[in-house]
């Protein structure tokens, strides 16, 4: 009897967050000391040294790691904000909406550049840029695409090779792939007719980069576009077999960031948390964070990197979202 | 004159407070105007952006088929960028209908007119600047309105005023200290010219009331004018009293002399012990009534002198010696000898009348004092400093009157039945004072009186 109340109250968590993980890790669970819970849409696999070096260092502290998809991040961490300790999240511009609304704990000891942080709650840790990643046998004897405008001509001059075989965000499910489109859209009219040319070669929709990456190593597609490049090269397995093209028109890249959550319970631990984030892409070190750092030559005025600023609230608006979603559901969905 | 004058505050206290109190009223509204007009700025800088940014939005708004899209440009929230990271909500209304942004947003008061409306109000536990502006759309189905309202907090805005403040405060401590200073240096420059005027009253002798001819501020003109014509009145009435004392005393003792002859002739006549008794005392009473009246003289001769003292090397010797002659007869009257005693020379600076006549008086008074068959001692002393000591082996001075001697008209107690109008030892004193010296009473140890004239 008794050990089947410990089992209840040891499976309560479970039952409680009843949710469908992307994956879920616990690190150090047997600590003595205290939990604190992340909220992540990077994969475990990437993500796992990070935590495992920062419980190293704290090995009082106990980490849950649970991992979803950006959109679902949002809605999770909104509709309850104290189950949370740590929200990590590619989708930038989500992050921030949830700052300004006020749901995040500013850490005023945390020192960081002002570009890479955003009222002291947001703090930017990785540098990822969005590339064009592509399968090496579906190019091979043909030039490989650096820019958009090559890669438009490459599938227009072989519709029959790339037919069913193009990926990329499904924009509506990924937070990450909204903003990259998005961001894509306020640079050039090149990403419309992009996206008209997978429109009409039956472009594969993903909801995260992982299945993109999977479905890119094994041939299934031959092309993705708006992949995190950072996901592709962490692999080594897929190193023979793919191909990540920045994009030389005009790079997109992302900042990762991370804030605590303004009802935590462990603020000093979340804080230490983040500082750990900072402290790691500082020291570039690749073995724990494989993720690229922050670019620090490039200050606040380079364009290509998305600014941690007020406009990326712009393209949540609901009027612009939805005029947003059905223009570019015309020009993908034929 | 020694009651003690009643003051009513420092006048340098006054005027330093008034400053100090001025400056520091002054620093206070210069921080307040210049921290306020800094804010009316910086909330005008605010105000402008969101202005800019609420057109731009509404400068998207359009309707197609019917709804109202409304495509917010990048740029506009772009431009609200602030280095403190100031948070940003809008709402957008359609006919009142909320449309999107932050349903909690709206104002609550729905304005009809079109004015673009600025408000600072509390939104989500933050001070908020709050633009709401509206425009009218003309689509198929008539005319609709667009109401947006934008907000912004204000951190940037407070980290800018927190500098300002600080800077106005700076401004403001530092213009304190300098009228500070300069309230000092005002003060101590005005106050500097008064004690200058009173230095120059105090250094004055007893006796010049002359006018005031040095430069004064135009301000105290009247004070030093008044002044001057205080002083005039007094030494007019002053020298106007002393005439009128000497020509009384003049015209007194001309007839008391003729009176005196007749009561000496009558004395001769009379037989009567009783009316001898009589005469004698009339002749008495004549003779005090004429001394006094030429003593009257001598101290308005010696006040007018003394006001104008001519000075000339005299030799005291030579003096004392010839008044000594002079008053023989008088001493071997009563069987008195006198002892002088001198060194080889003494001489000094002054008037001789004046110093005459206070000698004169003294060796008088001695003469009075002593009794019958005894020595009256002179010495005339050189250094340390000019001096001339009577010294008789009378009942000398009382002790508790000794320091009241020498004012007018005051006599011993010890002096009665001895004739004397009182004014000897004014007399000698006056003289004493006009010449830089004074006059010393004293007991011998052995009996008599010791009078020190010092020059």
């Amino acid at each position: 009897m008794c050990y089947f109340i410990a089992l209840i109250i040891c499976l309560l968590p479970s039952f409680l967050f009843a949710e469908e993980w992307e994956d879920q890790k616990q690190f150090n669970q047997f600590a003595s000391g205290a939990t604190i819970r992340v909220l992540s849409s990077t994969d475990t696999a990437i993500f796992a040294p990070v935590i495992q070096d920062f419980v190293l260092k704290n090995p009082e502290v106990a980490v849950e790691y649970f991992v979803t998809g950006t959109t679902d991040i949002e809605q999770l961490f909104r509709s309850n904000p104290k189950a949370f300790d740590l929200v990590i999240s590619s989708a930038m511009d989500l992050q921030l909406k949830i700052v300004n609304d006020g749901l995040a704990l500013q850490l005023e000891n945390v020192r960081h550049p002002a570009w890479a942080q955003w009222r002291q709650s947001l703090f930017a840790f990785t540098s990822e840029p969005a590339a064009i990643v592509i399968n090496r046998d579906a190019f091979a004897g043909y030039p490989v695409p650096q820019t958009r405008q090559d890669l438009i001509q490459a599938m227009r001059a072989r519709p029959s090779v790339f037919r069913g075989r193009v990926g990329t965000y499904d924009i509506r499910k990924s937070g990450l792939g909204y903003l990259f489109a998005t961001q894509d859209a306020r640079a050039s009219e090149t990403y419309w007719r992009l996206m008209e040319v997978m429109g009409s070669l039956d472009v594969r929709l993903y909801c995260c980069s992982g299945e993109m990456i999977d479905d890119l190593a094994d041939g299934t597609i031959a092309v993705a576009y708006n992949v995190l490049g950072s996901y592709a090269a962490a692999r080594h397995e897929n190193k023979d077999v793919l191909d990540i093209i920045l994009p030389s028109d005009f790079p997109t890249t992302m900042m990762r960031t991370a804030m605590v959550s303004k009802l935590t319970n462990q603020p000093e631990l979340a804080s230490d948390f983040i500082q750990h984030l900072i402290n790691l892409q500082s020291h570039s070190n690749k073995d724990i964070l494989m993720l690229s750092p922050l670019n620090t030559q490039s200050d606040y005025g380079d364009r290509t990197t998305i600014a941690l600023e007020p406009a990326l609230m712009t393209f949540l608006d609901t009027l612009k979202r939805r005029k947003f979603l059905a223009e570019w559901e015309n020009a993908v969905i034929q | 004159m020694n009651n003690k004058l009643i003051t009513s505050g420092s006048l340098r206290n006054r005027l330093v407070l008034t400053l100090i109190g001025g400056g520091a009223i002054l620093a206070l509204l210069l921080f307040f105007a210049v921290r306020n007009y800094a804010t009316q700025i910086a909330q005008q800088g605010q105000d402008n952006i969101l202005r800019a940014s609420i057109t731009s939005i509404l400068d998207a708004a359009s309707i197609r088929d019917g709804v109202a899209e409304i495509d917010i440009p990048y740029a506009s929230f772009s431009m609200l960028s602030t280095p403190s990271d100031d948070r940003v909500f809008y709402a957008i209304f359609h006919d009142n209908k909320f449309l999107s942004g932050y349903p909690n947003l709206s104002s609550g008061v729905v304005k009809d007119d079109l004015k673009t409306t600025f408000t600072s109000t509390n939104f989500q536990g933050q001070m908020v600047r709050a633009v709401t502006a509206t425009r009218t759309l003309v689509g198929v189905d008539g005319r609709t309105l667009i109401r947006v309202t934008l907000a912004q907090t204000q951190d940037a805005l407070s980290g800018t005023l927190d500098q300002i403040s600080r800077n106005a405060a700076l401004l403001g401590g530092g213009f304190f200290i300098l009228a500070t200073l300069l309230s000092f240096w005002a003060t101590s420059a005005t106050i500097g010219q008064l004690m200058r005027l009173t230095n120059s009253v105090a250094r004055r002798g007893p006796q010049d009331l002359r006018a005031f001819e040095k430069p004064v501020p135009t301000e105290m003109l009247p004070l030093v004018k008044s002044l001057n014509s205080l002083m005039g009145r007094l030494d007019h009435s002053l020298s106007q009293s002393e005439d009128f004392i000497a020509e009384a005393a003049h015209r007194i003792r001309t007839p008391l002399a003729t009176v005196r002859s007749y009561a000496e002739a009558t004395l001769q006549r009379v037989d009567t012990i009783e009316n001898r008794q009589a005469m004698r005392s009339m002749i008495r009473a004549i003779d005090e009534s004429s001394r006094a009246a030429s003593q009257l003289l001598d101290h308005a001769m010696i006040t007018f002198r003394a006001d104008h003292l001519e000075r000339q090397d005299v030799d005291l010797v030579e003096l004392v010696r010839d008044l000594v002659v002079r008053l023989t007869p008088i001493a071997e009257m009563k069987d008195l000898t006198f002892d002088l005693k001198h060194d080889n020379t003494v001489m000094c600076k002054g008037d001789p009348v004046l110093i005459q006549n206070a000698v004169r008086n003294l060796i008088d008074n001695a003469l009075k004092y002593a009794p019958s068959e005894s020595v009256v001692a002179i010495r005339i002393i050189a250094r340390p400093k000019v001096q001339i000591v009577i010294n008789d082996s009378g009942k000398g001075f009382l002790a508790e009157e000794i320091d009241l001697l020498t004012t007018r008209f005051k006599r011993g107690q010890n002096a009665e039945g001895t004739i004397g109008s009182g004014l000897g030892l004014t007399i000698a004193r006056d003289v004493a004072v006009a010449h830089g010296g004074n006059l010393l009473l004293s007991n011998r140890i052995e009996g008599g009186a010791c009078v020190t004239l010092s020059l």
